[in-house]
């Protein structure tokens, strides 16, 4: 079949199976933008920023398991699009993300809209390609989706110059990929697996550290499988939340600087980590001399880099923590539950001594309070997002997450402005949840342009804005750290939220009582159209407790008890 | 501070465009550290060798050779332990100066003289590193024009 290399684009993406693609369009992609205008197979949704495309992306990506499509033109769309593909990267999430580039004739000439694309992308995608032919273009596009969904997954750039998406070729999508150099290890080493399990089998105190690896792999109910056989208690990472559900007794919480002291002090008197698929992240383990230090730990990842890279693994397995933890379970025969019994007991008294919790004696509401009282109106009915921030640490803490895929934020990277897009994908990949995303003052209007693409797309997005009129993670720290001084964190010049919802046809509420922020989320949900509830909340409240940067996680900052009047 | 040692790495990459800056910009991006770096295609193939000197601790060496893999058109990585290792250099003399002496020596290393000219010779070494440095210090004294050296290329013994 002869065809352009604009419309090999289109029959690719059909053959891969594109239900959505979000993007922008522009002079050197205008090619391919017209023939998704002459197809009906996928949906097109049109964001007002190439960052939102591609973090509307990753959001449904994150949701739906699949890869992510995001399509910009080439210079500033381009430049604009870079923030979310190193989100993406940071979080190993399986992008593809075309951009148009000038004509092969016009590069290196500094031409209208021209940038040097792949060279900016190569350190922050897992791949990229510029395509100097359409012959190439059905083997680029095969291996773009084959290298970003498997192995570690990531995001991949495809840069087609506007002359290739002209040019008529030959398309056939049937061919065999042949990547020689590429062949990631998904089955973990027989011998390793086994002398782990023998580790396990001997450990007095093991515990399970679970990462971000295991949702992106599918693994959760695998792994839910193996800590109910083995009875060890389990530490999730901020990008695990929702392996465990919530009111799972072997789950102790999040770990790490905002991680409960339970589930810190575990990670501190353990004698055997068992990673799986996390990455020991600064955020993670404080300081590292201090971190697990009298445990063994096992390992595994499917990304060899990643193991041994901060922690020394005793046990290192490569492998898809999918087939590894099944391999595991099938092992794990000779382990009974019980016997961790008073480890766990140990661990319920930490828990019992500094509870994960806030006061609640002011007059304003707390943001605790809202993300558990949306909790316990949505549960299980709700994707929950988020921005970066502490509004962020608070909904990781304090949401009953119940499953995987629920729970999407953006952790390597923290980017500001990332929940709004990521939650519209949310809502796309999965209509039938409520997507709610948490946002600050500081955040949302990084990305709240995109109001515009919700109420078009009828992608009725509630955003709960925690304003409490600071950048309050800076102003936490600045507040700790810095002797009070509030360099620049100082919010209290805000736009109208209200209105601004209204301005783009949205739905705008104003909240100060408990009773006005159930009124407005249910008014919200009838509604069913894009939401802003700027919810007023404590201006000063910090989140804890907090593990300070370079700290060890067994020298917590807690929440100061309440003197009893 | 843990301890830095010199390592000299091959890799087998894919020969195709942009290769050689995936490479150099993972060792930017990361902070690791270049001292040479020699690449030509592997004849009658289609890849191409890079021989890599580096330095840094031993977790900062299996993190070079780890990420050097990640990549996608790389196909092997060897840190090599037991190497013949050879580095050529090209150092121009003023034809004034003492050339059999110089000739002389250039023969202990492995070189010889490549072309004389009206106002000046041209010779080459080809030998270990280290012989090299030997050389170009000992040659300092015949107030040598230019010197330039390439990068290292090694093979497993």
């Amino acid at each position: 079949m002869q065809i352009s290399g604009a419309q090999m684009v289109i029959e690719a993406l059909i053959a891969e199976g594109v239900e959505k693609v979000f993007g922008y369009p522009g002079g050197a992609i205008m090619n391919v933008y017209d023939e998704i205008y002459k197809q009906d197979k996928f949906e097109h949704i049109l964001t007002r920023h190439e960052q939102a495309a591609v973090h509307a992306a990753e959001g449904y990506s994150k949701a739906s398991g699949k890869v992510g499509v995001a399509m910009i033109t080439s210079g500033p769309g381009f430049t604009n699009a870079v923030t979310g593909l190193a989100d993406a990267y940071m979080d190993s999430i399986p992008l593809v993300v075309i951009s148009g580039q000038v004509p092969m004739s016009l590069i290196g000439t500094d031409a209208f809209q021209e940038i040097d694309a792949v060279g900016i992308s190569r350190s922050c995608t897992k791949h990229n390609y510029l395509v100097t032919d359409a012959t190439e273009l059905p083997r680029i596009l095969k291996e773009a989706f084959y290298i970003a969904a498997s192995g570690r997954p990531g995001p991949v750039h495809v840069d087609i110059p506007k002359d290739v998406t002209a040019q008529i070729a030959k398309f056939d999508y049937s061919i065999e990929l042949d990547l020689e150099t590429y062949k990631p290890h998904t089955k973990g080493n027989p011998r390793q697996i086994k002398k782990a399990m023998e580790a396990i089998a001997k450990a007095k105190r093991p515990l399970f550290y679970l990462g971000g690896g295991i949702i992106n792999s599918n693994a959760a109910y695998e792994v839910r499988d193996l800590v109910h056989a083995t009875g060890i208690p389990v530490v999730e990472t901020f990008m695990a939340r929702g392996t465990l559900s919530h009111d799972d007794e072997y789950l102790i919480s999040m770990l790490g600087m905002h991680g409960s002291y339970a589930a810190n002090m575990a990670m501190s008197e353990t004698d055997l980590v068992i990673g799986l698929g996390a990455r020991f992240d600064d955020r993670v383990t404080g300081k590292l001399s201090e971190f697990a230090k009298n445990a063994g730990v096992i390992h595994v990842d499917i990304d060899p880099a990643s193991i041994s890279k901060l922690v020394n693994a005793d046990y290192p397995i490569v492998g898809d923590v999918k087939n590894v933890v099944e391999e595991m379970l099938k092992q794990s025969t000779n382990i009974n539950p019980a016997k961790y019994a008073s480890w766990r007991e140990i661990i319920k008294n930490f828990d019992t001594l500094h509870p994960l919790t806030y006061h609640e004696d002011t007059d304003r509401l707390k943001p605790q309070w809202v993300i558990q009282r949306v909790g316990e109106l949505l549960g299980d009915d709700a994707n929950i997002s988020t921005d970066v921030g502490q509004h962020q640490m608070w909904a990781a803490q304090f949401y009953p997450f119940t499953r995987p895929r629920q729970w999407i934020s953006s952790g390597g990277l923290g980017t500001m402005g990332f929940g709004f897009p990521a939650a519209m994908g949310v809502k796309a990949a999965s209509p039938d949840k409520v997507s709610i995303n948490f946002t600050g003052d500081g955040s949302i209007l990084m990305n709240c342009q995109e109001l515009m693409t919700a109420v078009e797309k009828k992608l009725p997005v509630i955003n709960i804005i925690l304003n409490n009129n600071y950048l309050g993670m800076v102003r936490q720290w600045q507040t700790l750290f810095y002797e009070k001084r509030h360099s620049e964190t100082d919010l209290s010049v805000q736009p109208d939220f209200v209105k601004l919802a209204e301005a783009f046809g949205g739905i705008g509420y104003r909240v100060t009582t408990k009773e006005e922020f159930d009124a407005a989320l249910k008014d919200a949900i009838e509604k069913n159209i894009v939401a802003f509830i700027d919810v007023v909340v404590e201006r000063l409240e910090n989140v804890m407790p907090m593990v300070p940067a370079g700290g060890s996680l067994f020298n917590m900052m807690l929440l100061e008890k309440k003197e009893k009047k | 501070m843990e301890k830095s040692e010199r390592r000299v790495i091959s890799v087998i990459v894919v020969n195709e465009a942009s290769v050689l800056s995936r490479i150099t910009d993972l060792f930017s991006g990361r902070g690791y550290n270049i001292t040479s770096l020699t690449v030509a295609p592997i004849p009658d193939s289609k890849y191409s060798r890079l021989t890599i000197v580096t330095s840094g601790s031993v977790r900062v060496i299996e993190q070079i050779t780890k990420q050097l893999h990640k990549l996608i058109p790389v196909l092997k990585v060897y840190e090599h332990a037991d190497l013949v290792e050879k580095e050529m250099a090209l150092i121009k003399f003023p034809v004034s100066e003492n050339i059999t002496d110089i000739s002389t020596l250039c023969g202990a290393y492995n070189g010889k003289i490549v072309n004389v000219g009206d106002n000046v010779i041209i010779v080459m070494v080809a030998d270990e590193p280290k012989r090299v440095d030997n050389f170009l210090k000992i040659i300092n004294k015949y107030n040598p024009k230019e010197i330039v050296r390439s990068g290292a290329v090694a093979l497993e013994r």
